[in-house]
């Protein structure tokens, strides 16, 4: 090594105690890394292990079962899993189109002062815990429902209201994010092309945040199908299969509330115990089922987009 | 709406005249002061100066796109055709389609190339398939894109270079048969050779359109201009025929200017 280079490696080589501890922050990073990966993989492993003694013990069929009855050895997961379906359909069918229009008037049509005001209360909003939204739901809203004319105000409606209630603020604040981030240069290249304000937002504002949109509405989704406390409390808790026109405003059972309700009387070890856990395998196989699509959904834009 | 076939016989259309207009942004900065300025029909007019002079500025405000900043005002008028693009029975969907721009950074819309193309038509109403292709590979061959896009024509506009994208903005604006099309810096991110091809382009055009043109450099200025316009801090300093700006300028800043003495 001649004197020149000699002089510029002294001046480019990291201080010692940097050197040093490079090589620890870096295991520890991946520590930390690796374990949040091998914790999932426990969790995934652990549902699985508990809930295979109930595909042992019971025949598939006898999962088609109407009846939810589990003193009688009756395991139906029909009536559970329309309930789960009603309230997350009465839910994203609110909060969905409720959501994005409300994150378009945010993001493109509210003057900034209001827009200001708004945003950080909608995101106290995603904050309020669900039991005090169930309690709302219960005190306030059933009521409601029952003067409509249902028998009851705990009804599968009255679930989805409450969970349209907190999906909305992860929704709107998700796709907020997402048409503020498309470029004021789509926007002046479409309104320089003569074309009206709403033809831009509709024709190249959403197309254009379409992924950031796709995620708002599948977290918002999930949310909907994970959530137990404030369903359990307003949707009458009544573990039958609703049928005809009014099955809206029937009480039902979701999936979350049967585990919740169930899991404390239970024998452990018993069949029912095992089915409890089959019910959570489900649930979780739905959660992985929607962001697959989601996935699919943003990968397949980005792809399209090539170079952009 | 004025067709491809109607560009070649209009002659008088795409007169703009400004008339003493001075314009400030929401925070009171003052971008346009007092300016008197009449941009040829059919004629690259070339709008040139040093940074902050006020001709993006000015560009934005003859199709309006000023409206979209909230506080900003402007006093003074600007007329097309000798008529006024600020009067209350204006549809500024129309003014903008008559006067189309082009910006410095080339962003096409999400889309294929098509889309891209046919967009500003289809929002203005338009439907008919065999029109819109007309359209389409017509707007394309006057901004000499079309060989190098004909054959792929649904694929994303975000595959194409740099240059391929200024030109299909370019092809994009012409699609709707405009008047006027204003051009901001067209060239800044373009190597040579696409500069080349885009100046090439607007000597053609500017038989059919007006063209306003905020150059990337004095040479191109001097290159393209039929008539030029120099501002200074939001002032016209000097407007004429291209050559006796260039050659023979009547005020000192001018001069210095163009003789790169700053800027």
């Amino acid at each position: 090594m001649d004197a020149s280079r000699a002089a510029l490696s002294r001046t480019t080589r990291p201080t010692r105690s940097g050197n040093r501890m490079e090589p620890w922050i870096e295991r520890a990073v991946r520590l930390a890394g690796l374990s949040a990966i091998f914790i999932v993989a426990l969790i995934f492993i652990f549902l699985i292990r508990l809930s295979l003694p109930a595909l042992t013990r019971i025949p598939l069929s006898a999962f088609g079962d109407l009846r939810w009855y589990p003193i009688e050895e009756r395991f139906g997961l029909v009536s559970l899993v329309v309930g789960s379906l009603l309230v997350t359909a009465v839910a994203v069918g609110i909060a969905v189109p409720l959501g994005l229009v409300t994150a378009i008037y945010l993001g493109e049509i509210a003057p900034p002062w209001l827009g200001d005001i708004l945003k950080p209360l909608i995101e106290i909003l995603a904050g309020i815990p669900s039991i005090v939204l169930g309690f709302v739901g219960w005190v306030a809203l059933a009521p409601l429902v029952q003067r409509l004319g249902a028998p009851t105000g705990l009804t599968a409606f009255t679930g989805g209201l409450i969970l349209a209630y907190m999906a909305l603020p992860t929704i709107i604040s998700i796709a907020e994010d997402a048409i503020d981030a498309v470029p004021k240069s789509y926007r002046d290249g479409s309104l320089a092309l003569g074309a009206t304000r709403w033809q831009t937002i509709y024709r190249v504002v959403l197309p254009a945040a379409r992924s950031g949109i796709v995620t708002a509405v599948m977290l918002g989704i999930g949310r909907a199908v994970g959530e137990t406390m404030a369903v359990m409390m307003v949707t009458g808790n009544a573990a039958h299969v609703p049928r005809g026109t009014s099955m809206l405003f029937q009480p039902v059972r979701t999936m979350t509330a049967t585990i919740a309700a169930e899991m404390g009387e239970v024998a452990r070890g018993g069949t029912h115990y095992h089915v409890l856990f089959l019910i959570g395998a489900l649930l979780f196989l739905i959660t992985f089922a929607i962001n697959s699509v989601a996935a699919r959904l943003v990968g397949r834009r980005r792809t399209g987009e090539g170079g952009g | 709406m004025v067709g491809p076939e109607q560009l070649h016989s209009a002659a008088l259309l795409g007169r703009i005249d400004v008339r003493g207009v001075s314009f400030w942004y929401p925070d009171g900065t003052r971008a346009l002061s007092a300016v008197d300025l009449v941009l040829a029909a059919r004629r690259i007019n070339v709008v040139f100066g040093p940074a902050r002079a006020g001709k993006s500025s000015l560009l934005r405000l003859l199709n309006r796109l000023q409206d979209l900043v909230p506080g900003a005002r402007h006093t003074g008028d600007v007329l097309l055709n000798g008529v006024g693009i600020f009067g209350p029975e204006v549809d500024v969907s129309d003014l903008r389609r008559r006067v189309s721009m082009v910006f410095a950074v080339p962003t096409p819309l999400p889309g294929s190339i098509r889309a891209n193309l046919t967009y500003g038509l289809r929002m203005a109403g338009h439907r008919d398939t065999a029109f819109l292709e007309d359209r389409v590979e017509w707007s394309l061959q006057q901004a000499a894109l079309w060989d190098e896009v004909k054959d792929r024509l649904d694929s994303s506009a975000y595959a194409l270079s740099g240059g391929q994208r200024q030109r299909l903005c370019l092809a994009r604006s012409l699609a709707l048969g405009p008047e006027v099309i204003l051009l901001d810096n067209p060239t800044s991110g373009l190597d040579p050779l696409s500069t080349a091809l885009v100046e090439n382009a607007l000597q053609v055009l500017k038989d059919q359109v007006t063209i306003v043109m905020v150059p990337h450099s004095t040479q191109q200025a001097a290159r393209l201009a039929d008539r030029a316009a120099f501002f200074l801090d939001g002032e016209l300093v000097e407007a004429g025929a291209g050559a006796e700006i260039f050659l023979g300028p009547t005020d000192k800043r001018t001069e210095d200017y163009v003789t790169g003495r700053f800027g």
